[in-house]
């Protein structure tokens, strides 16, 4: 409806009823502006907010009360169900009045968690006294998923977990598929799958970089380090088809051949990263406030790396020269010349630059690959894991049963448990499989390493001020998914 | 399995650990082109001592807890430890059975710090408790989660995801 000029005299009340006022409250030197009370100002402005004549109801509308994660009535029940009494870690100091202390949830929907990390945060002043993360929000119950999914369909589930390195979960997945299956790999598979993953380590570490800037303040490695990342990811989704969650690394080789020309698209990936990577160098090594805000933050000792489980380049930067391609090789990567950088103080700034030097040697991995590439199948001819080719089904009944039985029921695995580890970008990532002979896994237990770099957080964030929560959290690159499961 | 004097060669830090408690049984797996396994299989009372005797051993990095429902067979849970040693480059697996009746082991949280996010998960997903775990709380699934979803008789999809509007 709209508003006449000449409808003056028309109550206040009516006007806004329309919700087609386009004046807030009656305009200054109206009779009517003048009469009214400010009780009755209030009272217009809050329904001009509201949207109604009767604001009162707006304000209760929406008021369900607090939420109850735990009702009081169910506490008896749970202490049965722990079968324990539980003891909390988190005690009241009682030298600090209420004052001097104070508890800060941090998340689980906090933009510098990274995902849904929940951290309580017990703070005196801005000083950090306990950490505890809480976490378990992203869990949706994959390890109890793999149970009921074929070895075959097992690759799917796996590259969910770390969506920022799923080639390395698919991987890791067929690694131990093929240890318990006993099958041979061809060399061009396994050029293949280093090929992938080394650049997967790059894109991964690249959106690390990235983020560690937008949330320390330098928010120009934003834009830049996605920008080289993505030039990775076209490469993922020519030869894989999809960006992300590929499923392309399967018990057997990979899923199809490298497209033509992708010698040339490496080689176009190495020379921008490269590049790219001295553009980053040059703009925060030296920067004084990125020093600042790195150095001497977030420490972990190589000891209590060691003791947590801290792994990957987190591990690294803290001295620990502890790197699964090197003490355990999978995938013929031990043909290949890197290096594994070392850091020394453990610190938020050696972490970074670990991770530079990582992204260089990975680069160096990919170049050995494209120059010594094998030829030949990339799959096994095993015909136990790989279908017929495609023109037997055309003139085969056999051929077409085959490939109908291994899609539909998958193939069978014999009984035993396996533990493969790969070196993905955030640390050691294991899978600890059990088969009881048949297509599924009896047992798929996921050793991430984002799990135990969360759970040593509370070592590296005590006695920290507030503001370098962030910086170090960033700096450790936990995916919540890869937490979670 | 092979005899004795061979796994002293390839492996003489997980020997001296094996031979710290007397339950313990040795035992190698080698896949093709991998590396050597060793797994320690260990009575439940001897759990502890074999971990402190392996961290003395020079395994010194934790990896991994976990746990297996093997439902039929007695004990029915399997606790799998694995540790690294980066000096000697070698991984070591304890298994230690756990019975339905009685799902009780002693924690290592006083010898590994990092085992307590890992045994609170396994107390979570198979309800095995963990004497002495300093906060043995539900990890992963919500407080007022009932039962242990990676148990194998608990039923998938028996809980009914509810929404205000339809109660």
């Amino acid at each position: 409806m709209s508003e006449d000029p000449k409808s003056q005299e028309s109550t206040v009340e009516s006007q806004h009823q329309d919700g087609s006022g386009s004046e807030p409250a009656d305009p200054e030197g109206s009779d009517k502006g003048r009469s009214h009370g400010a009780e009755e100002r209030r009272r217009v402005h809050d329904m001009w907010v509201a949207g109604t004549e009767e604001p009162g109801w707006v304000a209760t509308a929406t008021d369900e009360g607090a939420q109850e994660l735990l009702p009081a009535g169910l506490d008896p029940a749970l202490a049965t169900q722990r079968g324990v009494a539980v003891v909390d870690d988190y005690v009241e100091e009682p030298r600090l009045d209420e004052d001097e202390r104070q508890v800060l949830n941090m998340g689980p929907q906090h933009p510098a968690t990274h995902g849904v990390l929940r951290l309580q945060i017990e703070l005196e002043g801005e000083t950090i006294r306990r950490v505890r993360p809480i976490i378990g929000y992203l869990h949706t119950g994959m390890e109890k998923t793999g149970e009921t999914l074929t070895f075959m369909q097992g690759g799917t589930n796996v590259t969910r977990m770390d969506y920022l390195a799923p080639l390395h979960n698919e991987l890791c997945f067929a690694l131990a598929t093929e240890q318990l299956l006993d099958v041979d790999i061809p060399d061009r598979a396994q050029a293949i799958r280093i090929l992938m993953t080394e650049l997967n380590r790059v894109s991964s570490h690249l959106l690390w970089l990235a983020t560690f800037g937008l949330d320390i303040g330098a928010l120009s490695m934003m834009l830049y380090a996605w920008r080289e990342r993505e030039v990775i990811l076209e490469f993922f989704e020519k030869v894989t088809g999809l960006r992300m969650n590929h499923n392309y690394i399967r018990a057997g080789g990979v899923a199809a051949d490298l497209p033509e020309g992708w010698e040339s698209d490496v080689e176009h990936i190495i020379g921008i990263v490269r590049s790219g990577l001295a553009d980053y160098e040059a703009l925060l090594n030296e920067n004084p406030i990125f020093v600042e805000r790195t150095q001497g933050i977030g420490v972990i000792t190589p000891a209590e790396a060691r003791a947590y489980g801290v792994t990957g380049p987190n591990a690294r930067a803290a001295g620990l020269d502890y790197d699964v391609r090197k003490v355990f090789p999978y995938s013929g990567i031990e043909q290949y010349d890197f290096e594994v950088p070392v850091g020394a103080h453990g610190d938020a700034f050696d972490r970074y630059i670990v991770r530079m030097e990582e992204m260089r040697q990975s680069l160096h991995i990919v170049e050995q690959v494209v120059e010594t590439m094998p030829p030949g199948d990339y799959r096994t001819t095993d015909r136990k894991v790989t279908p017929p080719p495609r023109q037997r089904i055309d003139e085969s009944m056999e051929a077409l049963i085959h490939h109908f039985k291994l899609f539909t029921s998958g193939f069978e695995v014999p009984e035993g448990e396996v533990y493969q580890a790969v070196e993905s970008p955030r640390g050691e990532l294991g899978m600890y499989v059990v088969s009881k002979g048949g297509t599924k896994p009896w047992r798929l237990h996921v050793r991430t390493p984002s799990f135990a770099t969360v759970q040593a957080l509370p070592v590296m964030m005590t006695d920290l001020l507030v503001a370098d929560v962030i910086a170090t959290l960033a700096s450790l690159d936990p995916v919540l998914g890869d937490v979670d499961r | 399995m092979t005899d004795e004097s061979q796994i002293d060669a390839v492996i003489p830090a997980a020997s001296t650990v094996a031979e710290a408690v007397e339950s313990a049984e040795l035992s190698t797996f080698t896949p093709r082109g991998g590396q050597t396994y060793v797994i320690i299989d260990v009575s439940r009372d001897d759990y502890p001592s074999l971990v402190r005797a392996a961290l003395d051993a020079g395994y010194e990095t934790f990896i991994d807890l976990c746990a297996v429902d093997h439902l039929a067979r007695e004990p029915r849970f399997d606790v799998v430890v694995n540790l690294v040693s980066t000096q000697h480059g070698e991984r070591l697996r304890i298994k230690v059975g756990v019975p339905n009746d009685d799902p009780e082991l002693a924690t290592i949280t006083s010898i590994y710090a990092g085992s307590n996010f890992y045994e609170r998960e396994t107390w979570d997903m198979f309800g095995i408790v963990f004497e002495g775990h300093p906060d043995l709380t539900r990890l992963l699934m919500p407080d007022e989660w009932e039962g242990h979803p990676l148990r194998k008789d608990f039923r998938i999809g028996a809980i009914p995801v509810e929404f205000k509007a339809t109660r």
